[in-house]
């Protein structure tokens, strides 16, 4: 057995902890900046000029993919481990115990979808916005200096925005486990803060919620609604 | 009798064990590697034992037959432990826990043993502290205690209602630590079918791999016995399912002597029998009896109201309510010992007071110490207990009293060793409830666990090296001597025997019958009548064994009626030595109560004059054993009729 | 009440298990779940079958020895109790009940509902310990500890090492059990001297016994017979993770 902290089980879990709790960040930040679409398409523009091909928005990139790509390989690592010890033969009949989260006992599941997901938004958003500014090139017919013109333009489509509620709720479920599960792993927490954190995790993760398919309604609403705008 | 020589130290009481400890001899450390040492069992003593060994540098094997050796019956001791550290300041001592463990055990025990008992049990505090057993404490960090029967100081310590399972968990802990670093090695799932003695010494034994059904030899210079109690003998008992006395009966069938076999502990709160399927008896802490009351109705038609159910008990008058102990015994009102306890609650039943179904079960309220001390108090001293009860019966005993009766405990009785806890088989040793030496015709509460520590940590491991220095030049033990092969095929045509019977009987519905036969004959009330039809029905019995009992599957693999019936063949034969045992003891005393021999209040009534000895049986095969005594000296204590009234 | 009973029966370690069904009949609700089991296996022998093997010592839910999976649940559906304490009265008349092993990549069966738990003994050998020989101890009073630390040192000491929270565990792992013992001797002033080699010690043990690692779900206390809180699993983690960044 090798001392290396990152072979032992809690050592994966402590960067399952820490990539995930940077990606809280990367969220409240991501949803803060849309956010500011609904008060103003303009403003909004700013920001995504802001955050162009400037080596600052680049780098900041480079991390965020590096933080889902450790937060995904290592998923796939313990879940496979966990497999494992659970042994071959499986129980005929187990039932739910205690008061024990849908979430929690399917944090895998979850992920799985919320990766879809994010297959279907880097599409839209990233490959289409950042990268078409990267090569210098417009795809898709749509200029990326207006961000906001192309937002409003993607969730005029009803399917797109039912697709992308339930990519929200999917980070609903991930986070009102992931969040505060993140701080136990850490070990952050005690026999009092144990129900605090599931309760603060609760909280953020409706917030969360909320301030993202906010957005998407707004969007919705602003393209098929003329008195909306 | 050079043979039963106890090897008492001279001199005054207070020096004899520190004296002793000077003059014994030490084995080297160079030489301690070279010496093996086995023992049998890891409940406290065993466990403690083998972890000291194992640091003292000797190599130890230590054997159990559950699949760790934390599962040994100490666990389940819940109320605490003994020792005389008069944190209290209520006047307590090394002399006070020395007189009241031995008039407890109602002068039937050693001075000597009981006062090296008595002295190193504070130790045992110190000790367990260290390992990170974590006891109650009080607000200000420093230990708390707690008060138990037959003594009128509080020098109980105590970790909630788990006291056994923490001391066992130090134990277990200090053996695991030597077995990380090699000097033990743990055989979980081994029972121990047959001793081995070589030239007159114990050198090993054969054992059974539980798991494979493969019968193994294992050599040694000297084999410590932890096995525990034979109480299971009753088939109903506190005593775990796989608690049994086979370990000890080899070594008495290969020379060691049995001393006081009928020396039986019935505790006064337990779970009452419910039915002819209940496989075991569930013991109350008697740390309840600090602020339970017990009682029966003074009024018979209450009873039988009871007994329908028409009314509960909680609506009785106070006035109605016969607090027989405290009425009895005024000076220590519910916590007198043990026996007096038992006794007293079968008194009641008999003349009609039962309180359940069967007639057989006493109250035991908490209702005065919740209105005085709040439920809140109540629960954190008892909440475990409480909630235990709570899951078997289905009654709250927060509302309702609990109801009690006695039920078999403890064996004081067991195998014959001398002051340096060696048997009469040299190299063969005995602690904990596995020898006889310490309590008497009865234990104190709390008093066990100190036993079983203080053999296992602080006695054994000096007197032990006072034989092996003898033994430094023996080489390893061969375990292809003549002596083994015997052995091993002696149990391996027993254990053909035992399936070759191919029966009707299932062992477990022969071991129901010797416990009925027990419990009527050689229980809590014994007369000379009762005693010789048990000598005569249990033969009966173990013939029908022998010839009707059906044991399923084979040898040669996990087999757990197999092993079953190997215990039960050994418990139809030790109810017999009980019961012979019993009928020689002409007086009551402790737990011992003959009908004919009691005062005009019921109380014991001991012949100081005939049998202040202890009864020591050697094996004589087919032929009936044959009686030893070792009388019995005191010196520092006054021998008297118990008094708990004043 | 009448039964029917469907166990796993498995001959020995290498053998491949199966459901077997069984009926038992005139069961006072008063009898408890393992007395249950005593009378089929006293009609099984008495049919010339064999009895059905499990694990089981003190029948009063402290020495940890019995187990069994029943109806989906360690233990058996009612809470805060092992399975000896539990009685035919949680269990309606005529009811069909499930009874498993526990099922776990490091507790093999060995024959029937019995299983291997001897990882269990390896972890704590490898450090669940406090190092101290015997005799050579400062008085017991010598060390104050306050009272709130020995109670909660106390609540993790209660674990009887049955193995439910690794059966319950959907990733099989062992945390509860050794957060449980991590954290009682980290409570206490005499335990936190080795707190750091002792983390490392058992949680590379469980690691390398294949026990899975902890997604924080919550089963184990759920079916912890003595509920012990995860919360001693955060104080592992932080020991552990202190421990590894003071190397």
């Amino acid at each position: 057995m090798s001392n290396n902290l990152f072979s032992s089980t809690i050592g994966r879990k402590l960067i399952m902890s820490i990539s995930g709790l940077f990606l809280v960040l990367f969220l409240l930040f991501h949803m803060a900046m849309n956010m500011v679409a609904i008060f103003s398409l303009e403003a909004y523009n700013a920001v995504c000029h802001f955050l162009g091909t400037n080596w600052y928005a680049l780098a900041g990139t480079m991390v965020l993919a590096a933080g889902f790509l450790f937060h995904i390989i290592y998923a796939f690592i313990l879940t496979r481990h966990n497999l494992a010890a659970r042994g071959k033969e499986r129980y005929s009949e187990q039932k739910r115990s205690g008061n024990v989260s849908w979430a929690s006992r399917n944090m895998f599941v979850i992920g799985v979808i919320i990766v879809l997901g994010l297959v279907m938004h880097l599409y839209h958003f990233w490959y289409k916005m950042q990268f078409a500014e990267l090569v210098g090139k417009e795809i898709g017919g749509f200029a990326w200096a207006d961000g906001a013109g192309y937002l409003t333009s993607v969730f005029a489509n009803p399917v797109v925005v039912i697709l992308y509620i339930v990519w929200f709720a999917a980070f609903w479920f991930h986070l009102t486990h992931g969040f505060w599960s993140a701080f136990h792993t850490i070990g952050w927490n005690n026999q009092v803060w144990l129900n605090r954190w599931k309760c603060i995790a609760n909280i953020f993760a409706t917030i969360i919620f909320l301030g993202f398919a906010a957005v998407v309604i707004a969007m919705y609403f602003k393209a098929n609604c003329a008195a909306c705008i | 009798m050079s043979i039963l020589d106890s090897k008492i130290p001279e001199g005054p009481l207070a020096q004899k064990w520190s004296k002793h400890k000077a003059e014994i001899k030490v084995v080297s450390p160079a030489n301690k590697r070279k010496l093996d040492v086995i023992v049998i069992g890891t409940g406290l003593g065993g466990a403690s034992a083998a972890a000291s060994l194992g640091e003292l540098g000797y190599n130890v094997k230590v054997f159990c037959i559950s699949d760790s050796p934390r599962r040994a019956h100490s666990i389940a001791a819940q109320g605490g432990i003994n020792a005389a550290k008069n944190y209290q300041n209520d006047n307590d001592s090394v002399f006070r826990l020395f007189y009241d463990t031995i008039k407890g055990g109602d002068y039937r025990a050693r001075e000597a043993n009981v006062y090296r008992l008595a002295e190193v049990a504070n130790s045992i505090i110190d000790q367990c502290v260290a390992q990170g057993v974590p006891f109650a404490r009080d607000y200000g960090g420093l230990l708390d205690n707690r008060s138990f029967g037959g003594a009128q100081v509080s020098r109980t310590f105590y970790a909630r209602g788990q006291t056994g399972q923490q001391l066992l968990l130090g134990a277990y802990a200090a053996l695991n630590r030597q077995v990380n670093k090699g000097s033990v090695k743990s055989y979980p799932r081994y029972e121990m079918l047959d001793l081995v003695v070589v030239d007159g010494k114990a050198r090993g034994i054969i054992a059974r791999n539980l798991v494979t059904g493969a019968i193994e030899r294992f050599g040694a210079h000297a084999v410590v016995i932890a096995s525990g109690g034979y109480g299971n003998v009753f088939f109903l008992s506190t005593n775990a399912m796989n608690s049994n006395g086979s370990a000890a009966w080899q070594c008495y069938k290969k020379g060691a002597m049995f001393a006081n076999p009928c020396f039986t502990q019935i505790h006064p709160t337990c779970i009452p029998v419910h039915g002819d399927q209940q496989s075991k008896l569930t013991l109350m802490s008697e740390s309840l009896r600090n602020d339970g009351r017990i009682w029966v109705p003074k009024k018979e038609s209450d009873v039988a109201k009871l007994r329908s159910g028409a009314i509960k008990a909680s609506q009785i008058p106070e006035e109605d309510r016969d607090y027989y102990l405290e009425r009895r015994y005024p000076a220590f009102g519910n916590l007198v010992p043990r026996d007096v306890a038992s006794r007293a609650a079968k008194e009641r039943c008999d003349a009609g007071f039962g309180v359940n179904s069967t007639g057989l079960a006493v109250y035991l309220d908490f209702s005065t110490a919740i209105k005085r001390l709040g439920r809140n108090v109540i629960e954190q001293r008892y909440g475990n207990l409480f909630q235990m009860y709570e899951k078997i019966t289905d009654v709250n005993p927060y509302d309702e009293p609990m109801m009690i009766y006695p039920a078999v405990h403890y064996t004081m009785g067991g195998i014959w060793v001398d002051y340096n806890l060696m048997t009469t088989i040299p190299g063969l040793y005995a602690i904990g409830e596995a020898n006889f030496s310490d309590h008497g015709a009865n234990r104190l509460g709390a008093s066990a666990l100190m036993q079983g520590l203080a053999d296992g940590y602080f006695v054994l491991p000096y007197t032990i090296g006072d034989y092996l220095s003898h033994e430094i030049q023996s080489p390893k033990v061969d375990t292809n001597a003549p002596e083994f092969v015997a052995a091993e095929k002696a149990i391996r045509e027993k254990i053909a025997k035992l399936f070759s019977v191919n029966g009707t009987l299932s062992p477990d519905d022969i071991h129901k019958e010797l416990g009925h036969i027990m419990w009527d004959n050689v229980g809590m009330a014994r007369s000379e009548e009762s005693l010789k039809k048990a000598l005569v029905e249990i033969p009966k019995l173990r013939e029908k064994f022998w010839k009707n009992v059906r044991v399923a599957g084979k040898g040669e693999e996990f087999n757990q009626e197999l092993e079953k019936a190997l215990r039960l063949a050994d418990f139809l034969e030790m109810g017999e030595l009980m019961a012979r045992d019993a009928l020689n003891r002409n007086e009551s005393c402790g737990g011992h109560f003959r009908v004919e021999y009691q005062t005009s209040e019921g109380e014991t009534l001991r012949d100081d004059q005939n049998y202040a000895y202890v009864a020591i049986w050697e094996y004589k095969g087919d032929a009936e054993p044959v009686m030893y005594k070792e009388e019995l000296k005191f010196e520092a204590v006054k021998l008297a009729q118990r008094n708990y009234k004043d | 009440m009448n039964f029917t009973l469907k166990v796993w029966r498995q001959a020995s370690p290498k053998a491949k298990g199966e459901f077997k069904t069984y009926q038992v009949s005139n069961i006072s609700p008063d009898t408890s779940f393992l007395e249950m089991l005593d009378i089929l296996n006293n009609n099984l022998i008495h049919e010339g079958q064999d009895p059905v093997a499990f694990d089981h010592d003190c029948r009063e839910g402290i020495c940890g020895a019995c187990s069994l999976f029943i109806n989906g649940h360690a233990h058996g559906p009612d809470t805060l109790i092992t399975t000896c304490q539990l009685h035919m009265r949680k269990f309606k008349d005529g009811e069909t009940i499930t009874i498993e092993p526990w099922r776990s990549a490091a507790f093999p069966v060995i024959k029937d509902l019995v299983v291997n738990r001897q990882a269990f003994d390896q972890i704590l050998q490898s450090g669940g310990f406090i190092s101290v020989n015997t005799g050579g101890v400062p008085d017991a009073n010598a060390i104050p500890i306050s009272k709130k630390d020995a109670d909660e040192s106390m609540d993790a000491a209660a674990c009887i090492g049955c193995g439910a929270c690794v059966a319950t565990c959907k990733n099989g792992s062992a945390m509860l059990f050794v957060a449980a013992r991590v954290s009682s001797l980290a409570k206490l002033p005499q335990g936190r001297i080795e707190a750091a080699r002792r983390a490392k010690a058992m949680v590379a043990k469980m690691d390398e016994l294949g026990f899975g690692a902890c997604t924080n779900t919550g089963a184990c206390e759920a079916e912890c017979p003595k509920g012990i809180s995860i919360a001693h699993i955060a104080r592992l983690n932080r020991e552990f993770l202190s421990a590894k960044f003071q190397d």
